[in-house]
């Protein structure tokens, strides 16, 4: 039993304390712990989006007709803004790892610069983000939902492009108005009325041959089934309710659960994104007053780092999960 | 802290002078990864789309194993992985990778039994 007695030799005593192990310092060890544990977070909620999707496989909704706007400008270019802003996470990692290069050569001031610009890209992401729930809330055409909760939508038999409800529907002079908490009992109110009632736009519908009726269905090449007028007009008779924008009760969209999940999961990496930030903030802060450079190393960026890596490590499986695939 | 960088990447078939130029460099494999994925998935190949590979498109599957590649190299690279002693990188990303395997396999499995039971049992729910 030779290695009882000490030799000065390292290699005997590698987990006993006194030296590391694993050649990372304890709090990158505590980051990678809580990286890991979040991967499984985010893992579990993909994974249930999975679960959701698969079971409603036939019906979900297509990505690309649903996230086709860009701020400022009118028309339908699916998917370029989100690429767009893939984009800017993935450039805001590599000012990032810029930066905690800069760090490991104690170059105080291109550290500054790097933070700096890492923090701008963030917030442009963030600012887009909520952009992207704002236009996703509100809706673009506006759809029917029938008895059992399926969405109706509207395409122009002409052209097969999609058909705004403010296309087709009448104005019938009604006397309906929101209830308010001042009209009735205190504890009963309703939520804002669609602009428009079930019976004007099916009267709307009705007066319209050019509409037709898409449902959730999808077919062989991957794409909405589109009924006939016969059977448009035997459908809706099944509608029940008026849906314009989405929010976690239904949405215009389809599948109940693809806004709830978006919401959820976009949600929750848009809280990463935004603490990654504060947290990005107060690092910039300590670097321009040297608590690093006094420090002596610039661990502390690599830590930060090593978040905001995996927050855009997150985005790059949420994009392809509910945009591309 | 990891001081030396290895600066070879696709297995040492590309190689930077400087970690700076790696990291440039790993931004335009990223990049144009991504560009891949948004021109598939806005022209939708029809010959991805109509053929299938255990009960998934072409497509989608062509978009997953560019995911995973994207998440390698922002691992690897931007995360320092490859300057780790392998110990520490084999215990962050096996776990993961175990236990996010079973959870799909066993969701997913199930997902597709409550489909079928949705679509064969007598059970009316798109109405």
């Amino acid at each position: 039993m030779d290695t009882t007695i000490s030799t000065g030799a390292e290699e005997e005593s590698v987990w006993g304390g006194g030296n590391r192990p694993l050649g990372a310092s304890y709090g990158k060890l505590m980051m990678w712990f809580f990286i890991v544990s979040d991967a499984l977070t985010f893992s579990g909620f993909l994974a249930s989006y999975g679960f959701s999707r698969f079971k409603f496989i036939e019906t979900w909704p297509i990505a690309d007709e649903v996230f086709t706007h860009v701020p400022f400008v009118h028309g339908n270019f699916p998917m370029y803004y989100v690429a767009f802003m893939t984009f800017i996470l993935i450039m805001s990692s590599v000012t990032m790892v810029l930066a905690v290069d800069a760090g490991h050569r104690m170059m105080k001031n291109r550290v500054i610069l790097y933070m700096f610009l890492t923090i701008i890209g963030g917030a442009i992401f963030v600012g887009s983000q909520a952009w992207e729930w704002a236009t996703f809330i509100k809706g673009d055409y506006g759809a029917l939902e029938t008895k059992g909760g399926r969405i109706l939508q509207f395409v122009k038999a002409d052209t097969g492009d999609r058909a705004a409800l403010a296309d087709f529907a009448e104005v019938i002079p009604t006397e309906r108005e929101t209830l308010g908490r001042s009209d009735g009992f205190w504890f009963s109110s309703e939520s804002s009325l669609p602009t428009y009632s079930l019976e004007e736009v099916k009267q709307g519908f009705l007066a319209n041959p050019n509409i037709l009726i898409r449902t959730e269905t999808l077919n062989e090449e991957g794409e909405k089934t589109l009924l006939t007028r016969e059977e448009s007009l035997a459908k809706i008779k099944d509608a029940t309710l008026v849906v314009e924008g989405a929010n976690l009760i239904r949405n215009e969209y389809g599948s109940r659960l693809f806004a709830d999940f978006f919401f959820f999961i976009t949600g929750f990496h848009g809280f990463h994104v935004f603490s990654g930030v504060v947290i990005n903030v107060i690092i910039f802060f300590n670097i321009i007053l040297g608590t690093y450079e006094r420090r002596g190393h610039y661990e502390m960026v690599e830590k930060v780092g090593l978040y905001w890596h995996f927050v855009d490590l997150v985005w790059v499986f949420v994009f392809t999960f509910f945009y591309l695939v | 802290m990891a001081h030396e960088h290895k600066l070879a990447i696709f297995r040492g078939a590309l190689k930077f002078k400087s970690n700076t130029q790696k990291i440039w460099g790993v931004l335009i494999f990223l990049s144009v990864v991504t560009t891949v994925e948004v021109a598939l998935g806005i022209t939708k190949p029809h010959v991805l789309v109509v053929n299938t590979f255990i009960g998934m498109k072409l497509l989608n599957w062509i978009f997953i194993i560019l995911t995973l590649v994207k998440a390698y190299y922002i691992a690897w690279d931007f995360m320092h992985l490859r300057d780790e002693k392998s110990s520490l990188r084999r215990a962050i990303v096996w776990t993961p990778i175990f236990l996010v395997s079973y959870l799909i396999f066993i969701l997913l499995f199930e997902a597709d039994y409550i489909y079928n039971v949705f679509k064969d049992g007598y059970l009316q729910w798109n109405f």
